[in-house]
Parts: C-alpha cells; structure tokens; sequence
C-alpha cells in the first residue's frame, strides 16, 4: 500500500452507547493496521430509518451536514454501523442527483455556515478494509489465525441493499451472493459457513412494535448459523447485533429452542487475528459470551 | 449473427416440480440444456416444456415484461421469467440453477401459485381511483407532468408478487398487507384527483399488518423487476400519514418522532431515553430483562456520561430551521 488510509470516522450512536465494543474495537484494529481515523465528533444521529418515516427533510440536512464535516476534513467518511452507512449514501445519492434538492437543503445549511459540496464518499468500515486497505495485505499481518473456527457471517441489510446506492461503495458487492465477510474470515484464518440466512433481515427496525417479527426474522438466522455448526457469528451491523446477541435468549424462546451462538463485531475478529488481546476489542461487553477468547 | 458466434453455456437446472392434484411432496427435476448469451428464464422454461417434460406447468403470457405473470425464484431470487437474462443469473449463481415457485407452501402445480393471498392484501387497500368523475366532460381532466411525477412511479407495478414473496416481514408475520399492496395505495394516495387517502391511510397504518410492520430490509426495492421501488413508497405512506395529521399516538410513531427530540437534545441519540419515549412507562416492563443485562455488560451509558455531538448549538438550530413535520 502505497498511501496512508485515512478517513473521516462516523461513529454513529449505537458505537458510543450499547455496543462500546465495536468503536473500542475500531480504533485498536485501526491503529494496528496504521488506518488513521479522525472522529468526527460534530456528526449528529443518522435517523436510522425512522427519522425519515416522519421528517424527509430534517433527515436530509443532518445527514447532509455530517458530510460537511467529512468534506471538511478534507476525506472520505467511514461508518460502522450499517444503517448510518444507508442513511449517509442514500443521502448522497439523493442530493447529488438532485440539484433542486440539494439548493434546499445547502438554503438552510447556509444558516449555520455550512455547504455541502459533494467531495467526500462514504462507506462503511468493512469495505474500508476489504476494498481499500486490502485482503492481501491483511493477510500479511495475520499472526494468530482463527484456524480450526466455523464462523458464520451475517451481512446485515442496509450495507448491501439496494445495491444502486450501496454498489460503489462496497465493491459492488451482489445482494444475493456477498462475499467480502466470507473473503475476510477466511483471510483471518476462520472457516466461512454457508446458510441460508446470511444476507437476510434481522428485523430490528421493527422491533418496539413488532418483537415477535424481528424475534423470528434474527432466530431464524441464529438457528441457521447454529445448524450449520458455526462457533459464531459475525456481524458489520451494530443493530444486528443488538438483536442477535442481547436478545438471544428471548429470540430462543420465540422460537422454541435453547440458542447459545456468540456474535463478534466484524473488527473484533479482525483484532483478535491481528493478535490484540480480547480485553482490548470489548468482547468482555457481549451478553452472549464467546468463551473461546476469554 | 449467425447461430455460432453466439456464446453458450451448459447449466444443470433443477425445477420444482409438484403435482397438488397427485403428489403429497414436491421434488426436483434435472435438466441439462444449453444456454445462450441471448437466452431469458423464460426461453428455459419453455425449452423445458417443449423439448423434455410436456407436464411443466408455469405461467406465462405477454413475454414482453408486463403481464407479471411470469416471476418465479431462481436460486432465491425473484426473477420475471422473460426479463431476467440467464448469462446475468449464471455470473451470479454459477452452472447449476435451482428454479423454484414464487413461495413453494403455495404450489399448486410445479412453478404455480396460488396468489389468492397477494391479491386480498392487493385488493383491500382500494386498488382504484376514487374520484367525482364527470361522466360527460366537455374537455379532457390533464394532469401536468409535475403532477404526475408525484406518483414517483408507483404506477409501474405489474402485480407481479416477486416483491411480496420476498419480503421476510411477509414471511413470518402473515398478516403485513407487502411490498406491492402498500406500493398500491401509494400509487392512488399519491394521485391529486383521489378522494380516498384518508381512507387508505387508515387502512395500512392498521397496527400489524401496515405500514409499521414494515422492516426496512430493501428486498422489494431490489427485486423489483419494474424498478418501482416499493420501500420509498412505504416511506411515502409514513410521511403522509404525518403531513395529514392522521398518525396514531402509538409505539411505531412516537418511534419515529422520538429521533428528532433525541437528536435536539443530545445530536446523538439518547438510546434508553429513546425506548422510554417510544413504549411509555407501561412498555417499559418488557425490557427489563435485557435492560439489566445490558447494564451489566457495560451497554447503557449513564445518564452523566451520555454523548452529546460537539457544536449541539448548530444542531439545535437546524433542528428549528429545517423541521416540517408535526405530531
């Protein structure tokens, strides 16, 4: 790799709130890979999806004024959680297609001093590894594998779909067959499982008002992975995980059968192969604890 | 072109085949053909009919993307038949092809379905204009293109159910009207001469099986062979039934509209703050278990060490500027 990566971080909430462990294992994976991530601490909540149910607008200028300030680092902007990567793209895509929307939105930017000028990209932290840093060279620095491991890889939604607005930030990854987690597990040394539910919905969005829907979507691929022997799971997605590891055990009950399948963050497993001690990627956070790390 | 500068392929397809009438349980029939570069789903079914199993049964009429009557799934994908290029579905899948029915549970012969349930959903959301029509106009009603192009393009749906038989919220959860149902009521809700949006909207904001059931996965966005892209439409549903004043006070809505009071008041979102606005103190109960679990495992900031976004004063400004929405 001939240039220093580096890129404009934004965390999201989820990261800085009930999964600790994923920015924890962000920033050591970063800096043991010699990616250099600046915070951007200004960056407000994406909406995740819902914000946009009630206010298109709102939604669009905050979004849009996290770019501000990616473009005003100067760099690219990186996510780590699926949903924000969807809500920052779509974003994108909509204002620069767009010239009559994107004047409406900059009309009030304007006020806080502020201007979208479209220079920054956006993706998320996993396609920053797999397409930008690169497997090769990953591979380089793996120096304790996870040999002898079955991991299963959840893909999550919103970095995969539609892949008109997602496709050229994630290599133009196929919706129906991903590969780039498959790639990167085996790169970390892991054996990928094949099931039937890693590109499928984990429900979350519906959760509050629909539980029993969102239960039986994330069982199903609990029990997928789980009968496809995997050791565990693994996931870009910080709101997959919310739904796969802390409700595990009513999902079970939902679906009738005891569940006992760890979820890693997808840098955890990065970090544990890169040989940074476990403490260090929070997996001490998990509900479901992935014992074979402890 | 002559026939052998076109490029080829063998493929392995193995069909769903089912007999309601004779059969308790469905089985795969193998086929070996040759596959051209110029080749739809459709030419292989029919090579399948006509040149080795004359009982393969599919639906299939205009062959020109229209008719909607030929969507099945290859290897899970909801394809229509005669618009899906095989040498596209070989670079996805590879040479051994899996062609099944829409939904397998509703089969009645091989690659057809009973659609009996798509269409009720279909049908209850008032799948029509409702207007005072004059029945003797002395001009014509035009609509200007601007107008027009508020319909966002819902009206290019074909019924096809490749949406509806994708979408996992359908799957486990029978009751939620689907992808094409709610594209629907968009299409007429939507249109400046209806009469009827109120109506509709009461009817997909039904708690269970509307709009709120809706997961947010995209399947129907990308499957849409028609590129109407039901999931907008469904936000398009979320937005009206804010804009017309008609959104319940419920779970779903105080969701949605809890993101802008978190995000005034933190940038970021207040998470537990967030579920407490949402479910109200009688929600909260359920929670319990997995809030306690959280809080052991380090999930829940307290409430002293909250993040908050840098330069909030911006956010809170932006947040009086650009808010057009009330509840």
């Amino acid at each position: 790799m001939a240039k220093k990566l580096k890129y404009a971080l934004y965390t999201g909430c989820t990261a800085r709130e009930s999964t600790p462990e994923l920015l924890q294992s962000t920033l050591a994976v970063a800096e043991k890979l010699g990616i250099e991530l600046e915070m951007l601490d200004e960056a407000s909540c994406c909406g995740a999806s819902h914000l946009q149910d009630f206010d298109d607008h709102l939604s669009l200028v905050l979004n849009t004024r996290n770019l501000c300030y990616a473009e005003k680092k100067d760099l690219p902007m990186v996510t780590l959680c699926n949903t924000c990567q969807l809500n920052s793209s779509m974003t994108k895509h909509r204002i620069d297609e767009n010239k009559e929307l994107r004047e409406r939105v900059n009309n009030d930017l304007r006020q806080v001093g502020l201007e979208y000028k479209g220079v920054s990209d956006v993706k998320h932290f996993l396609y920053a590894i797999v397409e930008d840093f690169g497997l090769d060279n990953l591979k380089n620095k793996i120096i304790k594998p996870l040999k002898n491991f079955n991991i299963a890889p959840f893909y999550g939604c919103h970095n995969i779909r539609p892949s008109e607005i997602q496709g050229h930030n994630n290599g133009h990854e196929n919706p129906y067959v991903p590969n780039s987690l498959d790639r990167l597990i085996e790169v970390c040394g892991g054996k990928s499982v094949d099931y039937d539910e890693k590109n499928k919905c984990c429900g979350f969005h519906v959760d509050l008002q629909s539980p029993e829907t969102a239960n039986k979507l994330s069982g199903n691929a609990l029990l997928g992975a789980t009968d496809a022997n995997a050791d565990f799971m693994v996931t870009p997605c910080p709101l997959c995980h919310l739904n796969l590891d802390v409700k595990q055990h009513k999902i079970g009950e939902t679906m009738g059968r005891e569940i006992n399948m760890p979820v890693l963050h997808m840098p955890q497993i990065v970090g544990l192969a890169l040989g940074i001690p476990a403490e260090k990627l929070g997996l001490n956070h998990h509900v479901v604890k992935a014992v074979y790390f402890e | 072109m002559s026939q052998d500068q076109i490029a080829s392929k063998k493929v392995l397809f193995k069909a769903f085949r089912f007999n309601a009438d004779k059969d308790i349980l469905p089985y795969y029939e193998e086929y070996k053909l040759i596959v051209t570069q110029e080749d739809v789903v459709l030419d292989v079914l029919n090579k399948i009919k006509w040149e080795h199993s004359g009982s393969f049964s599919y639906r299939r009429s205009c062959r020109h993307g229209i008719c909607g009557s030929c969507a099945i799934k290859v290897n899970g994908k909801a394809v229509l038949a005669c618009k899906e290029r095989m040498f596209d579905l070989i670079e996805t899948f590879g040479t051994e092809l899996i062609l099944d029915p829409l939904n397998k549970s509703r089969a009645i012969k091989d690659l057809i379905i009973d659609k009996k349930d798509f269409w009720d959903k279909y049908s209850s959301v008032q799948p029509f204009l409702i207007a005072n029509v004059d029945k003797n106009p002395a001009k014509e009603n035009i609509i200007s293109q601007k107008v027009a192009d508020k319909l966002l393009e819902a009206d290019y749906c074909i019924q096809c159910g490749a949406c509806y038989y994708s979408c996992p919220a359908v799957e486990v959860n029978p009751e939620y009207l689907g992808p094409a149902a709610l594209a629907k009521a968009y299409r007429f809700n939507g249109d400046v001469r209806d009469e009827a949006k109120l109506d509709r909207l009461d009817t997909v904001n039904e708690m269970g099986s509307g709009i709120w059931n809706c997961v947010k996965c995209f399947e129907c966005t990308q499957v849409c062979p028609k590129e109407v892209n039901p999931m907008d439409k469904i936000t398009q549903l979320h937005l009206q039934t804010f804009a017309e004043g008609v959104a319940d006070n419920n779970v779903a809505t105080r969701h949605a509209v809890g993101f802008k009071h978190s995000i005034e008041k933190h940038g970021l979102l207040d998470e537990s703050g967030l579920v407490f606005y949402s479910e109200g103190i009688f929600g909260m109960p359920q929670h319990i278990p997995e809030a306690i679990n959280m809080l052991k495992n380090g999930k829940i900031p307290m409430p002293w060490s909250l993040p908050k976004s840098k330069n909030l004063a911006e956010i809170k400004k932006l947040v009086k500027i650009s808010s057009t929405a009330k509840f």
